[in-house]
C-alpha cells in the first residue's frame, strides 16, 4: 500500500477500483455516449483515448493528469452527477483545470446526495505508481491510499 | 478569498438564496485556483457554449428554471453556440424522426429559457461570435465570462481580451453576478508561454493540423509560436485572424489551449514579444515529418474504412465571410477543371446566421448556390452526435468535429478535391 497527499477540491470518502489514464480527459468526448444513449455502464467513448476507450467509469477511481476539451466538459460532469453516472471520485496527478473544477464545484454546491469526491496535486509519482483496478481509498484532508 | 461588502452580502443571502448560491460557485472556484478577489466583467456581452436542447440535459433545465424562478438572470445579453437543427441539412427521415422527438426535444424549451436569461436576439446563435457580422466582438483588456473553448482562445489570442476556458453554466453564473475570479488567463502572469513552438514546416501548415498538434503536446498550457509570421504576415487581417480561428478551435480541442502567442503578429506578443516567455519554455520543433506523425496518428473509426463518403461538413467554427467566398472560388474553379457542374459529395458549408445573411447579398451566393453545397447555421459537432449519424462516414477538414465525432479528418486540399472530384 502506498499513500500520496493532495488538495481537496470536494471532499468525502470513498473506496474503488482505480481506472488510469496517463493523457488528457476529453470529459465531453468521454461521456458522449453515457449521457446521450445511454449506456448505463457509462464507458469512456472518447477514440482519441486508447487508455480509456470502452473501458467503464461508473463507479471508479478515475486517476488523470487533467481534462482537456470544450467547454461543456463542467456541464457535462455535472449531469452525469446528477443521473448518478459519475465516476467514484476524481484523482488528479496535476493541478485541477477549470472545466474539471467547475463541473465538480457545480454539483457539489447544486445536486443534493452528491458524493464524489475530488483531489488533485497528487503529483506525477501518484499517476506513475497507480494502476487499472489497484483499489483506492481516499481519507480525509486530501489522503489517498493506493493497494494491489 | 477577499470579497467586497457587496460580494460578501450576496453570499449573505442578501439577494436570496439563489443568488447566495450563484455567489458560493463562483467563489469555490475561485479558491480551486487561489484566486484573490472576483474582478468585474467589463465586456459588453458574454458567449455561452450551450445552445443544444437536449433531452438528456434535463439537470441543466431545472438549474436554469432555478436561476430564472428567483430571478437570478444575466446582468449582460450574450450570444450561444449554434442550434443543432437545420432543416436545410441533409438527414433520413429516422433522423428526422431521432433529432425531433428524441434527443433534441428540448430545443424550442431551451431557447426560451435562454431569452429569459439574456440572449441577444433569437438567431444569436454561432460558436464564431466574436466575427464582425455577428457583433460580439470584445475589446483589448476586457474581463469575460465565455465559455466555448474555440470562442475563448480567439478572444484571448487574437483580441487580447481576457477570459478563463469557462464552463458551460459558470459562464452564465459569472454575468449573473457580474463578476469572475481573478486567476489564469486573467492574470499577466497566467498569460506567459510555458512553451516555445518552432514551425518549420517547407508551406504554411494546415492550421487545424497544426493546432491539433500544439494542442496534444502543450496540454492546457500557453505556447510561444515562432514561424507563422512568415507566411502570415505580421497584420491581424481577415486572412491572418480566419487562419488564428482554425488554428485555435484545434489547440483547444485536441488540447485545452486557452491561449496563444504568435510571435510578431498576435496583439501582445508584438508588444512585449520574449518578455512573454517563462524562463525555463520546453520546446517543440514543428515540421513537415511531425505533422504527417500527427495527421496519420487519427484513428479512422468507420466500419468500413474505405467506405464512400456520404457527407462533407466544412465550418467548424464557423466559417468566416472571407472563407466562404474563398471557397466559392475554389469549388467552382475545381469543378470546371473536373468537368463537373456541382459537388459529387453532399456537402454542407457552416456559418453564422449573420454572415449567411451578409454573404447572400454579395454577388457570390449565386455562384456558391450553382456548386451545389448547403449553407447551414447548424452545428456540425451536435449534429453527429448520434448513432445514426455516427454510423455515416462524414469528411472534414475541422479537427474539432473529428475528435467529437467519427467524422474523418481530410487537409483542405483534399476535401476540396473529394467533393469535387467524386468517391475516395
Amino acid at each position: 500500500m502506498k499513500q500520496f497527499k493532495g488538495r481537496v477540491i470536494t471532499a468525502g470518502t470513498v473506496k474503488a477500483p482505480a481506472l488510469v489514464t496517463h493523457e488528457g480527459f476529453n470529459t465531453l468526448a468521454s461521456f458522449q455516449k453515457a449521457l446521450q444513449f445511454g449506456d448505463k455502464k457509462v464507458r469512456v467513448s472518447d477514440q482519441n483515448n486508447s487508455e480509456l476507450y470502452g473501458k467503464s467509469m461508473l463507479g471508479k477511481a478515475l486517476c488523470l493528469p487533467q481534462t482537456i476539451g470544450s467547454t461543456t466538459g463542467g456541464l457535462v460532469l455535472y449531469c452525469a452527477c446528477a443521473m448518478q453516472r459519475n465516476p467514484a471520485c476524481l484523482l488528479f496527478a496535476n493541478s485541477i483545470d477549470s472545466l474539471a473544477a467547475a463541473g465538480a464545484i457545480l454539483a457539489d454546491v447544486w445536486i443534493d446526495n452528491v458524493n464524489m469526491p475530488v483531489i488533485d496535486q497528487l503529483g506525477e509519482e501518484f499517476l506513475n505508481y497507480v494502476k487499472d483496478d489497484m483499489m483506492i481509498e481516499i481519507k480525509e484532508d486530501g489522503i489517498v491510499e493506493v493497494s494491489e | 478569498m477577499l470579497l467586497t461588502a457587496e460580494q460578501q452580502a450576496i453570499l449573505d443571502g442578501s439577494k436570496g438564496e439563489t443568488m447566495a448560491k450563484v455567489m458560493k460557485t463562483l467563489v469555490l472556484y475561485g479558491q480551486a485556483f487561489n484566486a484573490e478577489k472576483l474582478v468585474p466583467i467589463t465586456s459588453k456581452y458574454n458567449h455561452l457554449v450551450t445552445s443544444f436542447g437536449l433531452g438528456v440535459l434535463k439537470p441543466v433545465y431545472d438549474l436554469m428554471d432555478q436561476l430564472i424562478a428567483a430571478g437570478a438572470v444575466s446582468g449582460q445579453k450574450f450570444t450561444a453556440d449554434p442550434r443543432p437543427m437545420d432543416k436545410n441539412v441533409p438527414s433520413s427521415f429516422l433522423q428526422k424522426l431521432v433529432f425531433d422527438l428524441f434527443m433534441y426535444n428540448k430545443q424550442d424549451f431551451y431557447e426560451e429559457q435562454l431569452c429569459k436569461l439574456g440572449l441577444l436576439k433569437r438567431d444569436a446563435f454561432t460558436c464564431a461570435c466574436y466575427l464582425d457580422q455577428v457583433g460580439n466582438k470584445p475589446n483589448k483588456g476586457e474581463v469575460l465570462s465565455w465559455s466555448e473553448s474555440s470562442a475563448v482562445v480567439y478572444a484571448n489570442s487574437v483580441l487580447a481580451a481576457r477570459c478563463n476556458r469557462n464552463s458551460g453554466i459558470i459562464d452564465l453564473m459569472g454575468s449573473i453576478v457580474g463578476y469572475v475570479p481573478y486567476f489564469g488567463l486573467l492574470t499577466d502572469e497566467g498569460r506567459k508561454a510555458q512553451w516555445i513552438i518552432k514551425v518549420e514546416t517547407t508551406s504554411l501548415p494546415q492550421p487545424q493540423l497544426l493546432g491539433s498538434a500544439v494542442g496534444m503536446k502543450v496540454m492546457e498550457d500557453v505556447p510561444y509560436i515562432y514561424g507563422l509570421d512568415k507566411w502570415l504576415g505580421s497584420d491581424l487581417n481577415d486572412k491572418a485572424c480566419t487562419y488564428l480561428k482554425d488554428f485555435g478551435a484545434a489547440c483547444a480541442s485536441n488540447g485545452a489551449v486557452g491561449l496563444y502567442h504568435i510571435n510578431n503578429l498576435t496583439l501582445e506578443a508584438k508588444e512585449q514579444k520574449e518578455s512573454l516567455i517563462n524562463e525555463n519554455a520546453k520546446v517543440y520543433v514543428i515540421d513537415d515529418a511531425e505533422l504527417q506523425r500527427v495527421y496519420d496518428s487519427y484513428p479512422v473509426i468507420w466500419k468500413d474504412k474505405d467506405a464512400e463518403p456520404k457527407l462533407c461538413f466544412m465550418g467548424c467554427p464557423h466559417m468566416s465571410l472571407q472563407q466562404l467566398k474563398d471557397w466559392t472560388d475554389r469549388v467552382e474553379e475545381s469543378l470546371k477543371r473536373n468537368g463537373q457542374s456541382k459537388v459529387t459529395i453532399p456537402t454542407v458549408f457552416t456559418s453564422a446566421p449573420a454572415v449567411i445573411e451578409q454573404f447572400k447579398k454579395t454577388d457570390y451566393y449565386a455562384r456558391f448556390e450553382k456548386t451545389g453545397i448547403i449553407l447551414s447555421y447548424i452545428c456540425p459537432l451536435m449534429y453527429m452526435n448520434n448513432p445514426l449519424c455516427a454510423k455515416m462516414p462524414v469528411i472534414t477538414s475541422s479537427n474539432k468535429l473529428r475528435t467529437y465525432t467519427t467524422a474523418r479528418y481530410y487537409t483542405d486540399d483534399e476535401i476540396l478535391q473529394k467533393i469535387t472530384e467524386g468517391g475516395k
